[in-house]
């Protein structure tokens, strides 16, 4: 039962020459992704400490990196990449939009009531 | 009802209309659920955590752990460690699919090994991650109204002040004299039951703190550096003796040394949830593994089985990659 892979990540700027190869470079590549992350955490630079769009730049940063790993876990551990379009679409999309739309409702509301301990309407220090 | 009877049927699962078995689509489907349920809980401690911005625990200060080396602060590592394991399960995973796809039963035996073993790996690291949680290090006091109180005192480092926990062991005054006894049914009231009595009184506590003349409370409160606001001498003494009720060391599902307490109950709960995960991946994975070591793939002639259980355990990969973001780094 052979299989067709595509060998080919980075939009092809980076070929493999067998499925075991592309599995090799995807881990070396998540690896490097992890460091960074690790080593951006520790060290903390001072750039990474300004806000944007109300969070601070390195948890964006963390956040980006990790939708990237997830990517290339999906696509080629899972082997995403391989399925029809549909099958992709079906699982992807319906999950992406679900849970933007969860995590949107609930970050705004989480904000709303810290505004609301905050204003001092409502007392919980005592 | 096997691929091979419904093969040629448009029904029963004869037709695969996405080019891709019953089976692996339904696994599919269910790893969507499966996903929506983990945001939820991960949205769930965003709610939370949006809902106290200004006074949640900062996670490089809960996990400083690492086994063997007691007393190093290494916030971090050990959890990089964790990711790293998982994320090569995972590879030896992928390569035991790829290996099925070969029809290579030694190399697909093997590889399903080295998964069951990291899988392993994984689920003690995180008993003993939980297990250093737990038990908390410094010691903390909570307030009447449920906030933290934490001890620390000021060094010198490298020329410059630099705030230090101080463990309320190591500075609070034991008097001889307890207050009262734990209460146990066998010789207080059959039907009431208590759990353990905190370490310290809050009595012990401020002794401690008036003895010492150089340690401090730090509240949960973040500052505009980002870090906890530490008062000044007075104020120390005088939060501890008007608000301070309970000595508390370590977390549990009640209190938590290190904030406040929904910040425990997230992480058991999810890191929990996720555990049981992998705990199950790798006894699913197990049983795969008898299964090619018998020759049950062999003879059917695919080795679909162990895609699906990888489609499984990937997912639980990815998952983590999700946790270890919003509890160890955001």
């Amino acid at each position: 039962m052979a299989q067709e892979h595509k060998l080919e990540i980075f939009r092809g700027l980076w070929k493999f020459k067998s499925n075991t190869q592309k599995i090799w470079g995807v881990l070396l590549f998540l690896s490097i992704v992890t460091t960074v992350e690790v080593a951006l955490g520790i060290i903390k630079p001072e750039w990474s400490m300004g806000h944007v769009l109300g969070m601070k730049i390195l948890n964006w940063i963390f956040i980006i990196l990790t939708i990237v790993k997830a990517y290339y876990i999906t696509w080629d551990f899972m082997h995403m990449r391989d399925e029809t379009s549909g099958l992709r679409r079906a699982v992807v999309w319906t999950a992406i939009f679900l849970i933007l739309y969860l995590i949107f409702i609930l970050l705004q509301e989480g904000g709303y009531v810290f505004e609301v301990y905050d204003n001092g309407y409502i007392k919980r220090d005592f | 009802m096997s691929t091979a009877v419904a093969e040629g049927k448009t029904w029963e699962g004869g037709n695969a209309p996405l080019k891709v078995s019953y089976g692996k689509m339904m696994m599919w489907f269910f790893i969507v659920s499966d996903a929506l349920t983990f945001s939820g809980f991960l949205a769930a401690y965003g709610f939370s955590r949006f809902k106290f911005i200004d006074a949640w625990p900062i996670a490089d200060e809960v996990f400083t752990h690492f086994p063997f080396f007691h007393g190093v602060d290494a916030p971090m590592y050990y959890v990089a460690f964790m990711t790293f394991i998982l994320i090569i399960s995972s590879v030896t995973m992928v390569l035991a699919v790829d290996a099925g796809h070969h029809l290579n039963k030694s190399k697909v035996t093997i590889y399903m090994f080295l998964t069951i073993i990291f899988g392993l790996i994984f689920v003690g690291s995180q008993a003993w991650e939980w297990n250093t949680f737990i038990n908390g290090d410094y010691g903390a006091v909570q307030t009447k109204g449920g906030n933290i109180l934490q001890f620390g005192h000021y060094v010198d480092k490298d020329g410059e002040q630099v705030f230090k926990r101080v463990a309320v062991r190591d500075f609070a005054v034991t008097a001889a004299h307890q207050d009262r006894t734990q209460h146990e049914n066998r010789n207080g009231i059959w039907f009431a039951s208590e759990g353990a009595l905190p370490a310290y009184t809050m009595d012990e506590v401020i002794h401690g703190l008036q003895a010492n003349k150089d340690v401090l409370v730090r509240t949960q409160i973040i500052n505009e550096h980002g870090e906890k606001t530490v008062l000044s001498r007075e104020e120390s003494i005088n939060q501890i003796m008007k608000n301070g009720k309970l000595y508390v060391e370590g977390a549990n599902l009640h209190v938590n040394e290190y904030g406040s307490p929904l910040f425990a109950d997230f992480f058991f709960f999810i890191t929990g949830f996720h555990g049981f995960h992998v705990f199950s991946g790798v006894l699913i994975n197990i049983i795969i593994f008898f299964n090619v070591v018998l020759g049950t793939y062999e003879r059917r002639g695919s080795y679909e089985m162990v895609e699906k259980v990888g489609l499984y355990w990937h997912f639980v990969d990815l998952v983590w990659v999700f946790v270890f973001t919003f509890f160890y780094l955001v």
